[in-house]
């Protein structure tokens, strides 16, 4: 488990640059996810963790860098980004292609609870059951990479651990990697194996999050872990 | 012993302002049918001399005549075919014009400047013009209600793609869908709503611009039933004329409404829950 052959790395990242006008963001960010490995993506306000997420997702022209991502990713963000004038099992098998495309997407609801709200308006979700659908629409391509942009971060406090819950079994189900972009301390030592600092456009510090799962806020090591994170974000404990 | 009491007084004003917005229906029609009684009263009465304004009742009949002796299908027909030809060639440029300003960086520098400067015109001063480029024949009316329907479709249709939340195209691209897709999955069905509102302003316009086109020298049509009648101080026809087109905006812009809930249903969903 703890050694990872180099075949094994899905998405490898190398010296990658992006600067908005004079303000250098990443400065040189190397990274690695091994398959079905969770990595989470930390740092202030700022640090560039979306948009590192962002050029992994081909959403930007103007990073530069050696980029190797799997062609099949699915990307969820803080936002649902659901389109309002598709309904909830379209808005799932938005782009997807072949037969049976109708049953694949309410399959992918099903398994994130929301069978029934296959012919609902985005409109007509809770904030909660918006981001399950979105989560999804992730889903639904059989993705080897998920790509999650704070994906709880809009979520109140309740719906967020349902929603971690939720992601980690998904995860034991189909075996994605994934990077997930978070400011969540504890949610990153919940879902990750591994947690990367960002700091200065580069990664800063990476430590393997060995603890057994799945976690709980109480196990022992936990706090530990939590603190010596938060000290390296610029909050120490008083 | 508060919690007993608020709920009947919560489940009681639900119904209590249905049946007031029931009643209001009502009152909303007196005022319109005290207005005719008495526009029908001061014309019996000789209050309003005929030649100036007819009786309600006499423009009906007028209008049952028209109708009866098929002169006014004829009008209305041609009218309509005026209308929609009009509103094809000026609503399918305005459609091309504005997506191609709106989605290229080439077509907003060609396309925008000209059209910003043209819309400062008031279209309909430039009947002389028109006269002098297409003559006084069919051509100058369909010209001016393309002109008057291109402008309002033109301005909304673009602003429409540009308020796209540029989030939900992101979300579309990482689903997989290219440029072609995105198009016609997120920019088309978002802007949807701009363009039904340009739309119901654009045949506004279509109907403005028939009523001037038709006073220029039209052999047909309502424009032209009401300038006859007013050649023979037919008052009430002119009146009739009038009571037509405002008919058909009203009916026309019905339709818009009604194509709009049922392609919109989308946004219905936000009251429904």
């Amino acid at each position: 488990m703890a050694t990872r052959p180099a075949s094994d790395v899905i998405v490898s990242v190398t010296g990658l640059h992006r600067s908005f006008g004079d303000t250098v963001v990443l400065d040189g960010a190397d990274l690695t996810v091994a398959r079905g490995e969770v990595v989470a993506l930390l740092g202030g306000s700022g640090s560039g963790k979306s948009t590192l997420l962002r050029a992994l997702a081909g959403l930007d022209d103007s990073a530069f860098g050696a980029i190797d991502v799997p062609s099949h990713f699915g990307v969820v963000f803080q936002e649902h980004r659901l389109l309002p004038w598709k309904r909830v099992v379209d808005n799932v098998a938005l782009g997807l292609r072949g037969a049976d495309v109708r049953r694949r997407a309410l399959e992918a609801l099903a398994e994130v609870g929301l069978e029934d709200r296959g012919d609902a308006w985005p409109a007509e979700l809770s904030g909660g059951q918006a981001q399950r659908v979105a989560v999804a629409r992730a889903l639904v391509r059989e993705p080897s990479l998920l790509l999650l942009d704070e994906p709880f971060g809009a979520l109140d406090a309740l719906t967020r651990l349902r929603m971690q819950q939720l992601l980690e079994r998904l995860r034991v189900r189909h075996g994605f990697a994934a990077l997930l972009v978070t400011h969540d301390v504890d949610e990153a030592l919940l879902l990750a194996d591994r947690a990367l600092v960002l700091e200065g456009g580069r990664i800063a510090e990476e430590f393997e999050v060995t603890l057994p799962k799945p976690r709980h806020q109480d196990d022992p090591g936990f706090g530990g872990l939590r603190r010596h994170l938060l000290e390296r974000l610029g909050v120490p404990a008083t | 012993m508060t919690t007993t009491v608020t709920p009947p007084v919560v489940s009681r004003q639900a119904p209590l302002r249905r049946r007031i917005r029931g009643q209001r229906r009502w009152y909303r029609l007196v005022s319109p049918v005290v207005l005719l009684v008495a526009w029908e009263v001061a014309s019996r009465t000789g209050l309003l001399s005929p030649e100036k304004m007819p009786a309600p009742s006499v423009v009906a009949e007028t209008g049952w005549r028209l109708a009866a002796d098929g002169s006014l299908t004829v009008h209305l027909v041609d009218s309509l075919t005026r209308a929609l030809i009009g509103l094809a060639i000026g609503g399918g440029l305005a459609l091309v014009l504005g997506a191609a300003a709106a989605l290229l960086r080439l077509g907003d520098n060609a396309i925008d400047p000209p059209v910003q400067m043209a819309r400062m015109l008031p279209h309909l001063g430039l009947v002389p013009l028109l006269i002098i480029w297409v003559g006084i024949g069919e051509e100058l009316k369909i010209s001016l209600v393309a002109l008057g329907s291109f402008f309002p479709l033109y301005f909304n249709f673009y602003s429409g793609i540009r308020d796209i939340d540029q989030r939900l195209v992101e979300a579309a691209k990482t689903c997989g869908l290219n440029q072609w897709q995105r198009l016609r999955h997120v920019v088309l069905p978002g802007a949807l709503p701009s363009l039904f509102l340009g739309l119901r302003l654009a045949i506004g316009a279509a109907w403005l611009s028939l009523v001037v086109g038709e006073q220029v020298n039209a052999q047909t049509g309502i424009g032209f039933l009401m300038m006859e009648a007013r050649e023979f101080s037919q008052t009430d026809v002119v009146v009739f004329g009038l009571l037509v087109y405002a008919l058909l905006g009203l009916l026309s812009d019905v339709l818009i409404r009604i194509a709009e809930r049922r392609t919109l249903a989308w946004r219905r969903g936000l009251q429904a829950t």
